[in-house]
């Protein structure tokens, strides 16, 4: 009987689940050369953003976005040390966390936004109305609606897809395929969390005493958003990424957002009753 | 040093990024903090053009402190070669050499030659000599003291002596270091000096013929290096042969051959790779009776390379122009100049992927000409991409990779091989009936290469096949036409053909085209298997210089070629660049020619003495050892030597092309152009692609907060910067990685322009080629345009 519905109605069953896919960016390999930015927006024919040059280092596309998908950040830091400029130039790609407690996801009214066999979080474009509520809800600013004019798929959220469908065909997201020096990493989180560990303890070895991870199991950046399947190696703090420190889950604040705002509706009926009933 | 890599070879760059993850330190010198600075383990800045003073010191670094590999430089170098007496140093004589005349601003080189034949020189093992090598390099030295460097570079003492300890540990019998150098060094008034100054350092390490060794230059696009080799160079024939030229006395084949073939060392068999082209090119009409056709070659009358016929071209002394993927109007030096030129000519043939700068001057110029005003025919003709045609690349290590088409071009979008092969094919069809002399080279070209059958599932019937042309490259048989296993085959009787000595061995039998190999040796870190690197496949150079002079490894750690006396031949991990079975203890013969005048332990086959050259006796125009000279244009004075800048670099002296006076308060701070990974070269390719333009859409100027605030300019506000060539309009970047300079008292400002906008494109801006001036390095006819000065105001154009 389900059968001839599911048949009927044209359902299928979802793919079973593989172990989950995610990204490690290892910022300290990174050379800024934008290839991921590139090799993602022609991957998925996303359009350019506009042509001007925002004078903040060598960013000009400034965050992720509807149709920007990977972003390089650029952070010049400079002090003098005696007669000596220590300078460095940080490069960091970044791209959506992937979350294991996804915001976006917990927001989407209409179930636009799924989980995938990988672990992913994916926006199908067929279901996604457009209403937004995804866009505040990401703690990172990731998930964004495209304007409604132009040709790309206008009005509806978008985001990485992890290359969901080059993954389909077990082929390397754009991003990490086109990386020469091995900055974006991919391939199964666990193993990549294994690796991102290694690679920590021997930064630290050399001196690079400000790495750390961002976005493991162990992190307290993990406590509300869950371990993030795109995570970072920074050699520097979170903020200095324009990373939250924690980044929070809607969910867990709205029963105290609610009760305040039930408080807040009786106290205004309260003083309603008292103004207009002490009038009568 | 001189070489942004990780921004311009961002994919090569991998390997030292892969080295510094395995304990290699990188080194950066650069006058700009760039990505390539990010990734580098150290950074040091240095002024623009004074590369030579820092090598210098180096090298004085290196000597003063006893830091030699001792065995390598005597058995190897010309250490102890003994230069002749008519012989005066630079440091001795104001910074000019002996030879020097201020006439002709040009040096007769007679009095650097050694004492004695230059096979067979006279020699001081014990290096004592005064003027042996080792002791005028010494002398010629000793002044680049870290002091100077620090004056003259602008470089903090502490940090030169880093750099100096880096390297003098890290080179020797267990260690080598490798020095890549680009485009910052050549688009210099004395880039080859520069380069040269690199060589003595490396030499005196014993960093050349070595694995992880070396001088590697980072070539500006993907087949530069293919296009120096085959070549597309005025003064060069095939394979590194010079073309014949009417000032070296080349009247006849036996004149030029005689010129060309030195009596020692491998260039003596110059004769058979020159007849053997003569043959390719000519065919069964190339005979011994008619010089093989030599006389249809065009002699050389002067100096033809591109600026210098920009030049004439301006002076409306050219009548037609075909320009393929290069687009003067906003890429070359002096970009106003070459689009006045364009608009002398009576036609312009552009071929590009895009209608460029150079295709489009007639009515999109800045200069805002009348197309009815513009006499000049010009002819916009479209090409295939890379993916749409197929062909060879020779990348930085000589490697040829063959790539094959992947789609059919747009259109009536053609292969350059098609656009060239099909004029060819037309022209000499016009010039059938001509029984002029000067036409019978023409009519008389080899020009077969269009292939059996067409490619089915082309759409264009008449394609040539780029491998006939490759076929011919190698190199083949005259009689039965079989293809040649490699260059040591070639005969000087006319009976073998071939195209490009050099790559002889790329093609050696049909069907077995070895740059299309692939495959990966997990044993052989060198893997031979993969493409086919010249000369025959030999992937390091000089590398009998990796084995000690008996021939044994100098370390295990560095072991590459060494001799296997129990099989009586040179072994490795590559093709030893040395006769196979010559063993080491091998004296050099007294009589002769070739190597036989070489010992069992000359590595420098191609040199005349098997030699590394610390000292060069020919060969260079200006001068047998580098010396700190000033660009062209600078703010200071040369601090080491009365003689300001390059005696013998080639000025314009035009109306048009003025150049500013050292010290010119006029024009205060310095100029450098570059790249920046996101655009490349004049953006001919990369200005039309949205996601290119969009990550670096607009033209800008790096300037430090230091020079900003002089100026009062924030960051994007629009500045002027001007030469007395022409101003520019951009937007000011302003940033702690451009740091001023000091030279003695004097603070230096740089500024940095990238020069990838123009007036063509989805993102149009101004060209920092407009504000550089003509001029030529001496050697290699290279512009300078890495340093130069200028002026700076806040504000716009208009």
């Amino acid at each position: 009987m389900i059968d001839r519905y599911k048949r009927f109605m044209n359902l299928e069953e979802p793919p079973p689940a593989k172990k989950a896919k995610g990204f490690f960016t290892d910022t300290s390999l990174c050379i800024g050369c934008k290839a991921c930015e590139v090799a993602c927006k022609q991957w998925n024919q996303l359009p350019a953003d506009g042509f001007a040059i925002t004078g903040n280092s060598y960013d000009n596309t400034g965050h992720l976005g509807a149709t920007t998908w990977r972003h390089v950040q650029f952070i010049e830091q400079a002090k003098a040390n005696g007669g000596r400029q220590e300078q460095r130039w940080l490069m960091m790609s970044d791209v959506c966390k992937h979350c294991a407690n996804a915001a976006c996801l917990e927001a989407c009214p209409t179930g636009a936004l799924i989980r995938t066999e990988y672990d992913t979080v994916y926006v199908q474009q067929d279901i996604c109305n457009g209403c937004g509520f995804c866009v505040p809800a990401c703690p990172f600013g990731v998930i964004d609606r495209a304007p409604t004019h132009g040709q790309f798929e206008a009005g509806t959220a978008h985001k990485c897809t992890l290359c969901y469908d080059r993954l389909k065909d077990d082929m390397t997201p754009a991003c990490a395929k086109s990386c020469p020096t091995a900055s974006i990493q991919f391939g199964d989180v666990e193993e990549l969390q294994q690796r991102a560990r290694h690679r920590l303890g021997e930064l630290k070895a050399r001196g690079e005493t400000k790495a750390e991870l961002y976005g493991m199991p162990e992190g307290k950046e993990a406590t509300e958003v869950g371990p993030l399947h795109a995570f970072f190696l920074l050699l520097d703090k979170p903020q200095t990424y324009n990373l939250p420190e924690i980044p929070r889950l809607p969910r867990k604040t709205m029963a105290q957002r609610y009760g305040w705002s039930a408080a807040v509706g009786v106290g205004f009926a309260l003083v309603g009753a008292l103004v207009f009933g002490g009038r009568r | 040093m001189g070489s942004n890599m990780a921004e311009n070879h961002p994919v090569g760059f991998r390997w030292p990024m892969k080295a510094r993850e395995k304990g290699a330190t990188i080194i950066h010198v650069d006058p700009r903090f760039t990505r390539t600075s990010a990734a580098a383990n150290l950074y040091v800045p240095i002024r623009s053009g004074s590369d030579i003073a820092f090598l210098g010191g180096l090298i004085n670094y290196v000597l003063k402190h006893d830091k030699w590999f001792k065995e390598y430089v005597l058995a190897y170098t010309n250490a102890s070669t003994i230069v002749g007496d008519d012989y005066v140093d630079a440091e001795d004589n104001d910074g000019l050499f002996s030879g020097y005349d201020p006439q002709s601003g040009t040096y007769d080189n007679t009095s650097w030659a050694y004492a004695g034949p230059v096979n067979r020189p006279a020699r001081d093992e014990t290096l004592q000599h005064p003027r042996c090598v080792f002791q005028i390099l010494t002398r010629h030295y000793a002044r680049y003291t870290p002091e100077v460097v620090e004056q003259v570079c602008g470089t903090p003492q502490a940090l030169f002596l880093e750099v100096a300890e880096i390297l003098a540990t890290n080179s020797g019998r267990e260690r080598t270091s490798a020095i890549c150098y680009a485009v910052g060094w050549t688009q210099q008034s004395y880039g080859a000096q520069i380069v040269r100054a690199a060589a003595i350092l490396q030499l005196l390490l014993g960093n050349i013929g070595r694995p992880g060794g070396g001088i590697l230059a980072l070539r500006g696009h993907a087949s530069i290096q293919g296009s120096t080799d085959v070549p597309t160079l005025f003064d060069l024939l095939p394979g590194y042969l010079p073309h014949p030229a009417v000032s070296r006395g080349d009247d006849t084949l036996d004149d030029y051959l005689r010129q060309s073939a030195p009596s020692g060392g491998y260039w003596s068999n110059a004769p058979k790779f020159l007849v053997s082209l003569l043959k390719a090119w000519y065919g069964d009409a190339a005979a011994q009776e008619n010089e093989y056709g030599y006389q249809w070659i065009p002699k050389l009358t002067g100096d033809h390379s591109h600026i210098s016929t920009s030049a004439a071209m301006a002076d409306g002394k050219v009548n037609g122009l075909i320009v393929f993927g290069q687009n003067p109007a906003n890429g070359s030096p002096h970009a106003g100049l070459q689009r006045k030129a364009l608009t002398q000519l009576d036609w312009l043939v552009a071929l590009d992927l895009y209608e460029t700068e150079t295709a489009a001057f007639w009515y999109a110029a800045p200069e805002g000409w009348k197309p009815a005003d513009v006499k000049t025919e010009v002819f916009l003709l479209p090409t295939a991409g890379p993916g749409e045609k197929e062909g060879t690349f020779t990348n930085t290590q000589r490697l040829l990779q063959y790539h094959d088409k992947a789609v059919d071009p747009p259109g009536d979008a053609r292969s350059d091989l098609w656009f060239l092969y099909h004029l060819g094919r037309r022209l000499k069809d016009l010039y059938r009936e001509s029984t002029n002399p000067r036409d019978q080279g023409l009519l008389n070209l080899t020009w077969d290469y269009l292939p059996a059958q067409a490619d089915p599932e082309s759409h264009i019937r008449d394609e040539p096949a780029a491998e006939k042309v490759l076929m011919e490259v190698n190199g083949y048989t005259v009689a039965d036409r079989r293809q040649l296993p490699d260059y040591e085959q070639l005969k000087i009787d006319g009976s073998t053909a071939c195209g490009v000595w050099i790559y002889s061995g790329v093609f050696p039998a049909p069907g077995q085209n070895m740059a299309r190999r692939r495959k990966r040796s997990p044993s052989n870190y060198v893997n031979p298997e993969w493409g086919f690197a010249w000369p025959g496949n030999r992937r390091i150079l000089y590398n009998r210089a990796s084995a000690d002079p008996a021939g044994n490894p100098w370390s295990e750690r560095k072991k590459y070629v060494w001799w296997d006396a129990t099989a009586g031949t040179w072994t490795g991990m590559d093709v030893p660049d040395f006769p196979a079975r010559k063993a080491p203890e091998t004296p050099a013969q007294e009589q002769g020619s070739g190597l036989d005048l070489h010992s069992g332990s000359d590595p420098f086959t191609l040199k005349a003495d098997g030699r590394g050259w610390l000292f060069a006796p020919s060969g260079l125009r200006d001068g047998p050892l580098p010396t700190h000279y000033e660009p062209l244009e600078s703010p200071v004075q040369n601090a080491l030597y009365e003689r300001q800048d390059s005696p013998v670099a080639k000025r314009f002296p035009r109306k048009d092309n003025p150049i500013s006076p050292p010290g010119d308060p006029k024009f205060p701070y310095v100029v450098t152009t570059y790249r920046v990974t996101e655009q490349y070269t004049s953006g001919a390719m990369s200005r039309w692609n949205s996601w290119l333009s969009e990550l670096m859409p607009e033209m800008f100027a790096e300037i430090s907060p230091e020079l900003a605030a002089e100026k009062g300019i924030d960051n994007l506000d629009w500045i002027v910067v001007s030469t007395p060539r022409n101003q520019i309009e951009c937007k000011a970047l302003v940033t702690r990685r451009m740091r001023p300079f000091r030279h003695g008292e004097t603070v230096i400002h740089e500024v940095g322009l990238p020069y990838h906008w123009g007036y063509q494109g989805l993102v149009k801006g101004a060209m920092a080629n407009d504000l550089v001036a003509l001029s030529e390095e001496p050697n290699v006819y290279i512009q300078e345009d890495k340093a130069l000065t200028c002026n700076l105001r806040k504000g716009r154009l208009r």
